[in-house]
């Protein structure tokens, strides 16, 4: 999908230049991008080296664990079909408690993890189940405590205060989770499937 | 607001502290963590930055907006924020690269580079992820999947919008 995206953003862009007669202009534009580029991901290495780090020592000191612990009650009610003690459950908390904390690296393996558990508890195979569904679905809406790329971005954009988004995006995924929670339960009913 | 990214560091450099952990070198250990995932995300930046330039530069982007306006306009979403609002869904890196053009246009910290941040923040790469998460225990039918993460998707867009606008009253 992305490759097609890429392609015809390039072609619409060369076949409105032509047609405007200024082809001249754009690739003026390309180098002015690559340059922009560079600086930008310069700049972004400060604050990716920064919060990488803090996140590192966030991770060792267990501070997973804890916030696992609170959110179990949680995912225990949206849930409902998963054994609250099994490996399934296990994976999906230690994955969305990654995603809270920025960390994407370790919330993927861990997600790709839960999806294999949770096939275990499926009796048709090629069907997502109803947890399956509501897994993906709290996934697309991750309440991100520490959004680590982009304030690394707003700095090396010379922002004045980085950190002023973390407010509204807790408060705007959280609008968004809980809207994705009610819109799949709701339609879980009306698209097939068993459990 | 402007302390609480010192606050998150004390906070959590104290508890690290008190759990035992070698601070500096778990510090570092992420760090060079977080040189490598930039190394990694530079390719997709630069290749996102070329298309959306070439295409703003040619007077396509402005015709892809205006296409868009009707709905951008319909919720308030600032017509800047719509290429956002496309490329999330679909790339994450790619989205990356379309908000650094924004934030270089309009400036980090005003509303709508305010508005862009959050979205980026608050919402992910569904289309990726369902492909992912499906195809690793190949799953064929997603049922209600896609429809309900879209309609979080959409909630999470008009939501950054008006908590943005609440908080930043300009």
């Amino acid at each position: 999908m992305i490759n097609k995206i890429w392609f015809f953003m390039i072609l619409i862009a060369v076949i409105f230049a032509i047609t405007a007669g200024k082809l001249e202009l754009l690739s003026e534009e390309i180098f002015s991008s690559l340059s922009t580029s560079v600086d930008l991901a310069i700049g972004l290495i400060g604050g990716m080296v920064l919060w990488c780090g803090i996140l590192k020592v966030a991770e060792k000191s267990g501070l997973v664990d804890n916030i696992s612990r609170l959110i179990r009650p949680v995912m225990k009610l949206i849930f409902r079909d998963v054994p609250s003690r099994g490996n399934a459950m296990g994976a999906m908390v230690m994955n969305i408690t990654s995603n809270m904390l920025g960390l994407g690296n370790a919330a993927t393996p861990m997600g790709l993890k839960a999806m294999q558990e949770l096939q275990t508890l499926n009796h048709k195979k090629e069907m997502a189940t109803n947890a399956m569904c509501m897994f993906l679905v709290v996934n697309a809406a991750p309440i991100q405590f520490i959004p680590a790329t982009v304030m690394s971005l707003r700095s090396s954009m010379g922002s004045t205060n980085p950190g002023i988004i973390i407010l509204p995006a807790i408060l705007t995924s959280s609008i968004a989770l809980t809207t994705g929670v009610i819109a799949c339960k709701l339609l879980e009913k009306t698209s097939g499937g068993g459990r | 607001m402007s302390y609480i990214i010192p606050v998150i560091i004390v906070v959590i450099l104290t508890y690290g502290h008190m759990k035992g952990v070698k601070v500096y070198e778990a510090f570092i250990e992420g760090a060079k963590e977080g040189l490598i995932i930039t190394y990694r995300i530079f390719p997709y930046i630069a290749a996102m930055l070329i298309a959306v330039g070439m295409l703003r530069r040619s007077g396509g982007l402005d015709f892809l907006l205006m296409l868009l306006s009707p709905i951008s306009n319909a919720v308030g979403i600032p017509q800047e924020v719509m290429p956002l609002v496309i490329m999330k869904p679909l790339s994450g890196s790619g989205a990356l690269g379309v908000l650094a053009d924004i934030l270089k246009r309009v400036g980090p910290d005003s509303l709508t580079g305010i508005i862009a941040c959050t979205i980026m923040s608050s919402t992910e790469t569904i289309f990726y992820t369902i492909t992912v998460y499906f195809g690793s225990i190949g799953i064929k039918n997603i049922r209600h999947t896609l429809a309900a993460a879209l309609i979080a998707e959409i909630a999470g867009v008009v939501a950054a919008v008006i908590i943005c606008k609440m908080i930043f009253k300009v």
